[in-house]
């Protein structure tokens, strides 16, 4: 395949804007657009449930770039009017407002679209946290809360939690997992989080999920959950995950399965990346397919896309790595963890509050996870390397 | 070409010692950005500029004047 003259990038977040400068680095000379639903200049999410919420950042602070780096990158940027529909034959994208940019390389670079709760629709009081808008309407409805309830025991419920708390109202964290998080983290430092949050006031209702969000009026005043308690609220956080944003692609000819479906290179079709949270790739190392929700994910990818349409044709195989801040704990995790794997403390220790945790897997180490200990769990992360990058003997093609 | 890091944005993901580990480093105590070299010789040109786009948290500002 010979280098695109024109690059269209589908969503201007973190994940785009990477591959148009990544592609920029490599030397690409063409012309570049970048398409993306909001008007705001490309910003960074990860501060939304943390310094942007709090207050201690105005959110112009979690801007990704400086105006003179966007205008450095010499690409056309269509804000605030969303694609509404890609043929991926001949690599046509339609707008909202009816325009149609038609490139030689499409990048699909949309992320996710926040759940709803059953009946959130209209209610006042009841907010999602996934644009700046979010987290600022969010903000403002947290500086006058005496009760707050968010469902969700994900990592941003757990994070929202952590933020509202220290704004000063009650808050309950509400989940159906034994303790927030087991899912991310192992039931060992899941159980350290849950003490946490119970240590900074936060209540914690486990294993029960949302029955339904009680009303007045058009506003919410509580929620009835599935074990028949009722937590009277002002304010109700829906933190119960996200989809893909692949809606705008139903008729594209993609194949779209939790993501757009894309093979070891990020390729959807040809000529077509994804990238990003949107993108569910085919990992060579773990031989499956994966679709991560994290942000170095979304810079990492980006840059293995902008390679590969410059003919690198390298598969894309990263170490998976989140982190979340929570109060004034930094967790950091290198790999997937699983309830399954065996967690062994390998630096520090758990009760002077830092320490770095390692998971084995049935062939050896898949994951390390650091609690208030950023550098040695870096360190530590060379031991699951091979796990994730070695090709997989006798495995099923 | 002359490095700044801005601390406060800084998420300690040390994506930045990964790739250039002759220019980056982290504290002991909370992870955070060191600068060893602000301004490194031409070799380690590419590495940083990887560094800065990988940057989860565009931390990494480079003056290339
Ligand atoms: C509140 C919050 C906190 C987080 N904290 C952390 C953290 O601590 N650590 C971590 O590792 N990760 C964190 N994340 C996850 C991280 O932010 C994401 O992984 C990252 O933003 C993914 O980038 P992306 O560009 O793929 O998708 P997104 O950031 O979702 O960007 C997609 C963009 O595409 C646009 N778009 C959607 N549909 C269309 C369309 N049809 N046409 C045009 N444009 C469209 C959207 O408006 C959006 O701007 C957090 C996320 C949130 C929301
Ligand atoms: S990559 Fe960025 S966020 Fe991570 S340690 Fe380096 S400067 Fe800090």
């Amino acid at each position: 395949m010979s280098i695109p003259e024109h690059v269209l990038v589908v969503g201007a977040s973190a994940a785009g804007l990477t591959t148009a400068e990544a592609l920029r680095r490599k030397g690409f000379g063409g012309r570049l657009t970048l398409l993306g639903a909001e008007d705001a200049a490309p910003y960074d999410r990860p501060p939304l449930s943390k310094q942007v919420l709090s207050g201690a950042w105005e959110p112009t602070r979690a801007q990704l770039r400086t105006a003179d780096a966007l205008d450095a990158l010499d690409a056309e940027f269509l804000l605030g009017d969303p694609a509404v529909a890609l043929d991926a034959g001949r690599r046509s994208v339609r707008t909202a407002f009816g325009a149609a940019v038609t490139a030689d390389a499409v990048v699909v670079a949309t992320g996710l679209r926040p759940r709803e709760l059953p009946g959130q629709d209209g209610l006042r009081g009841v907010h999602v946290v996934r644009t700046v808008a979010d987290a600022l309407a969010l903000r403002s409805d947290l500086l006058g809360a005496g009760r707050v309830v968010v469902v969700g025991d994900g990592v941003l419920g757990a994070e929202t939690a952590a933020t509202a708390r220290s704004m000063g109202p009650a808050v309950y964290l509400v989940g159906p997992q034994p303790a927030p998080m087991t899912g991310q983290l192992g039931p060992l430092a899941a159980g350290h989080l849950a003490d946490l949050h119970r240590r900074n006031g936060v209540a914690l209702r486990t294993g029960v999920l949302l029955d339904a969000l009680l009303s007045r009026d058009g506003a919410v005043t509580g929620v009835r959950l599935s074990d028949g308690e009722e937590l009277p609220a002002d304010v109700v956080v829906a933190a119960v995950g996200c989809s893909p944003a692949t809606d705008w692609l139903a008729d594209s000819g993609l194949v779209l399965d939790d993501g757009v479906v894309c093979d070891a290179r990020c390729r959807a079709a040809e000529g077509v990346w994804a990238v990003g949270d949107v993108a569910r790739w085919h990992h060579r190392g773990l031989g499956r397919l994966l679709r991560l929700e994290n942000r170095t994910n979304a810079t990492e990818q980006a840059l293995a896309v902008a390679g590969d349409i410059m003919g690198e044709d390298r598969p894309y195989v990263p170490v998976p790595y989140f982190w979340t801040d929570q109060y004034d704990v930094k967790v950091q995790v290198f790999g997937l963890l699983s309830a399954e794997s065996r967690a062994e403390v390998v630096a520090g220790d758990p009760a002077e509050g830092r320490f770095v945790v390692r998971h084995e897997g049935p062939r050896g180490p898949v994951g390390v996870l650091g609690w208030r200990m950023p550098k040695q769990t870096r360190l530590h992360r060379a031991s699951i390397v091979d796990h994730y990058t070695r090709p997989l003997e006798n495995a099923a093609p | 070409m002359k490095i700044t890091v801005d601390e406060e944005k800084c998420c300690g993901a040390g994506q930045c010692v990964l790739i250039a580990p002759e220019v980056f480093d982290q504290r002991d105590e909370d992870g955070i950005v060191v600068l060893l070299d602000a301004e490194p010789a031409a070799e380690h040109h590419g590495l940083v500029r990887e560094s800065a786009s990988v940057c989860p948290a565009a931390a990494i500002h480079l003056d290339e004047a």
